[in-house]
């Protein structure tokens, strides 16, 4: 097996009192696609948060492509290639959607000159279904719209690791399988991919490999239906 | 380029003040013209930081007040032309600037904030014990003779404010169109989403609050020889700081043109309140403006003249494409 | 200078009974801008209208502490008109609100400021009452009694603040808006209505507090701006939000200031400024923030 694209491990992270993350340990592989789940308050955001560097990580080492990172700001993960979305979309709100796109690609030090970022841009909204929205003000899109725009930017970076952080929390199933089939491109053209998601049909269709958390602890790692099937993680879910 | 079409304009106005030295007699035009660029120049200064990236700046007068006492000191202590006094209170103005944001830019935008009133007094209060600048009471200027290409001292120094009018435009509309002015934006919309989209926020936010200073410092520096004294509770009077923000407000921060035109706009109504009513109820329209628009006009005159369609601006390309859009 | 025992135990004597007053005059922002998150810049100016509303109560011939009782509801009111007007205009709107919001508080500490200067001009203003001018004296020290009153009445305001705050419903769904207020809806509760009514009991300590302004010294249109130091100071070296950090940070620049009275007074205006940007950039937290 090659090495791994992301290894996280023994990553703490505590808030005043409250343990997030209790020395947690992934690994994933370039092109995976990777799920987490967990119960709300479980500690996976923090750990994207971790690995993204809005966070900082207590304990532990993250290391990415071979290169410890854990002490980069967020800007320069992103021009390593880890690129996120958020959980609740955060647009630039003053700018329509082509220039939403145009800031991860003006400052994702790829060097491209204006008349590539154009095409690159064109490209990126052709495949997420946003073409005809590219002059239309961020205010203004649809819920899926935003969620889309949210993915769409993350791609402009041209990221190795794609982390989704619930693109899908609150939207139609037929949204549900757009975003989910936009997903699997993605991953199709070799970007790793990890998937945050609460709509457990869509995370298990989803990844090769799952991880569940709980209290910022990892209780138990395998395919998704070990994942399901374990014990513990039915506990956690229904509560105990 | 629309950058000739600004040049053209620059000079225009350049020439026209240079003119304007020998033509008009009335010293009252150059007392009032010079106040309105000063503000032109605070106005468009303090926007650089404050309207593109959002984090508000309430010391304009503090930079202002370091501005003024840079070139008291260096006057008195050097005789330092005035040329080098505005170069001094320019690389202050950075360094201030930059060690002000460096304290605070990594907390939420109110602890910036309040951190530059804080600025505010703490200077004054280190002017006001620095006898060598004249402490509390204040210090007389007495003017060095005049460049011969000048008629008048007032000519002159209208055309000095007249040049860093120029400069501080320049420099604004440089900004907003390059990276640097796209990065703020993305920081003034959503600090984090920029931060994870590449924007390196903290860097952005020191060289818009470098640049800032520096201008601010800048057009404080012509200001003790133009009133021939200088006094902290002058150099460092709240006004100062109310009306360049109330100015950019106004005026519209979005586009550079918004602060110049609140600037002049609000600038001429003072002036003319305090010559025919009283300072004090020139002060009082500007807190009642400063409120209302925020609450009725957020976008500012410019965003009321957009409305109806009298200002357009282009979509914005790519950074190095710069110039095509505004 | 030799060191003068007596000086420097005078200026900590002074110090602790000012800096609870100081606690007191910044509990409502503790609550304002601590608890709600609001940015209010103008409290320090409603705290000086306080001032000049017990001194036109006082020239009608009210004592200046029963002049503060009376305008604690006028000021309630206010308070809720203020809240009312920033949050339809700011806060609902969400995202953009950061600069027009605090330039609206600045324009308004603005419009109180010149207001005052109209209506009493800038000259210094004082009251006058039994408890002020004399002095208790405790062996060779004199205590001015205005400095006492204001401390015992400062320890009231924070006492029955926290209290409230702590022991009635209202006031423990005021400290869970600030935490969450996702559960709090949950739970029935309106969020702006809780916020509203908060932000009017900040405001409403400001009557009182600006009745014991004017008694601790004489008062000017523009005192608000040192107090922007003194209170913004003490509220974010308590940490935002703590009713116990806030006396004993008000203490802390009480103490900080007449001692450094002792070496010059004319540095005294930067010390709250000074010792704010240094709580900034070392501990912003504060000192008993999570």
């Amino acid at each position: 097996m090659s090495a791994p694209l992301l290894k996280v491990e023994n990553v703490s992270k505590r808030f005043g009192g409250f343990t997030a993350l209790d020395s947690v340990h992934v690994s994933i592989n370039p092109g995976e696609r990777f799920g987490l789940i967990g119960p709300n308050g479980s500690g996976k955001t923090t750990l994207i948060n971790c690995i993204s560097g809005s966070l900082r990580n207590d304990t532990g080492s993250i290391v990415f492509g071979g290169e410890e990172i854990g002490k980069l700001p967020a800007y320069v993960r992103l021009r390593r290639g880890i690129a996120r979305s958020f959980q609740i979309p955060r647009p630039f709100r003053s700018m329509t959607v082509l220039e939403n796109l145009l800031i991860p690609i003006d400052f994702g030090g790829h060097g491209q000159s204006s008349r590539q970022a154009m095409d690159e841009v064109g490209v990126i909204l052709e495949k997420m279904g946003l073409a005809s929205k590219a002059d239309v003000m961020s205010s203004q899109l649809s819920q899926v719209e935003l969620r889309k725009m949210e993915l769409a930017r993350a791609m402009a970076a041209r990221p190795k690791l794609l982390i989704s952080d619930e693109a899908m929390a609150g939207l139609s199933s037929s949204e549900i399988d757009e975003v989910l089939a936009l997903l699997f491109k993605l991953n199709g053209e070799g970007i790793t991919i990890i998937m945050i998601e609460h709509i457990m049909h869509a995370v298990m269709r989803f990844s090769q490999r799952l991880v569940c958390l709980e209290a910022g602890r990892i209780i138990c790692e395998g395919t998704p239906q070990e994942v399901v099937g374990n014990a513990r993680v039915q506990e956690a879910y229904l509560g105990a | 380029m629309r950058w000739t079409g600004f040049w053209i304009g620059a000079a225009l106005f350049l020439v026209l003040a240079y003119a304007s030295t020998f033509m008009v007699t009335n010293t009252f035009f150059f007392f009032v013209g010079y106040v309105m660029l000063q503000f032109v120049v605070l106005a468009t200064a303090w926007n650089i930081l404050g309207g593109y990236a959002g984090y508000v700046n309430f010391g304009t007068s503090a930079f202002f007040g370091v501005g003024v006492y840079t070139a008291v000191a260096l006057f008195k202590a050097f005789a330092l032309p005035l040329p080098l006094q505005i170069l001094a209170a320019a690389v202050v103005g950075t360094a201030l600037g930059v060690a002000t944001g460096m304290m605070t830019l990594r907390l939420r935008g109110i602890f910036y904030s309040i951190a530059t009133v804080a600025l505010v007094i703490i200077l004054e209060t280190f002017v006001v014990n620095w006898k060598f600048v004249g402490g509390a009471a204040g210090i007389q200027i007495v003017r060095p003779s005049l460049p011969s290409f000048f008629p008048t001292y007032e000519g002159m120094l209208f055309v000095v404010a007249a040049v860093l009018v120029v400069i501080a435009v320049a420099v604004a509309r440089y900004v907003e169109g390059s990276w640097i002015g796209r990065g703020l934006r993305a920081i003034r919309d959503d600090e984090l989403a920029a931060e994870c989209s590449g924007v390196p926020t903290l860097r952005l936010k020191l060289i818009a609050c470098g640049i800032s200073g520096a201008l601010m410092c800048a057009i404080g520096a012509p200001n003790p020889m133009y009133q021939q004294f200088a006094i902290p509770g002058a150099a460092f009077e709240l006004p100062y700081s109310v009306s360049p923000l109330a100015m950019a407000l106004i005026g519209g921060t979005a586009h550079w043109i918004g602060p110049v035109l609140g600037a002049l706009l609000l600038s001429a109504t003072q002036q003319y309140l305090s010559v025919t009513i009283s300072s004090e109820l020139s002060l009082l329209a500007l807190g009642v403006m400063l409120v209302l628009f925020v609450i009725a006009a957020p976008e500012g005159l410019v965003g009321l003249l957009r409305k109806v369609g009298l200002f357009k601006t282009g979509t914005v390309r790519p950074s190095n494409e710069k110039g095509k859009g505004t | 200078m030799s060191f003068d025992f007596e000086l420097l135990r005078d200026a900590i004597v002074f110090g602790l009974l000012l800096g609870c007053f100081y606690a007191a005059v910044s509990l409502g922002l503790s609550v304002a801008f601590g608890l709600l998150d609001v940015p209010h810049l103008a409290y320090p100016a409603f705290l000086v209208l306080g001032s000049y509303g017990t001194y036109m109560l006082y020239t009608l011939g009210f004592d200046p502490l029963v002049a503060g009782v009376i305008l604690t509801p006028v000021f309630f009111v206010l308070g809720i008109l203020m809240y009312r007007i920033y949050y339809e205009t700011f806060e609902k709107r969400g995202a953009d609100s950061g600069v027009r919001g605090l330039a609206f508080f600045f324009g308004v500490m603005f419009i109180i400021e010149v207001a005052i200067i109209q209506m009493f001009g800038v000259d210094q203003r004082t009251v006058s009452a039994s408890y002020i001018g004399r002095s208790l004296e405790i062996g060779e020290m004199r205590i001015p009694n205005r400095l006492i009153v204001a401390f015992i009445v400062a320890l009231v305001i924070a006492a029955t603040l926290y209290l409230y705050l702590s022991r009635t419903f209202t006031g423990r769904a005021i400290r869970a808006v600030a935490q969450d207020e996702g559960a709090l809806r949950l739970m029935g509760a309106n969020p702006v209505a809780i916020k509203q009514w908060a932000f009017g009991i900040a405001t409403a300590t400001l009557a009182l507090a600006g009745a014991l302004l004017i008694i601790v010294a004489p008062i000017e249109p523009t005192l608000d701006r040192a107090y922007i130091g003194r209170t913004f100071c003490v509220v974010v070296m308590a940490g935002l939000g703590s009713m116990g950090g806030t006396l004993i940070a008000g203490i802390i620049l009480g103490v900080a200031e007449e001692v450094v009275k002792i070496y010059g007074a004319s540095w005294a205006p930067a010390i709250s400024f000074g010792l704010l940007l240094v709580i900034l950039a070392v501990r912003p937290q504060g000192l008993f923030g999570r």
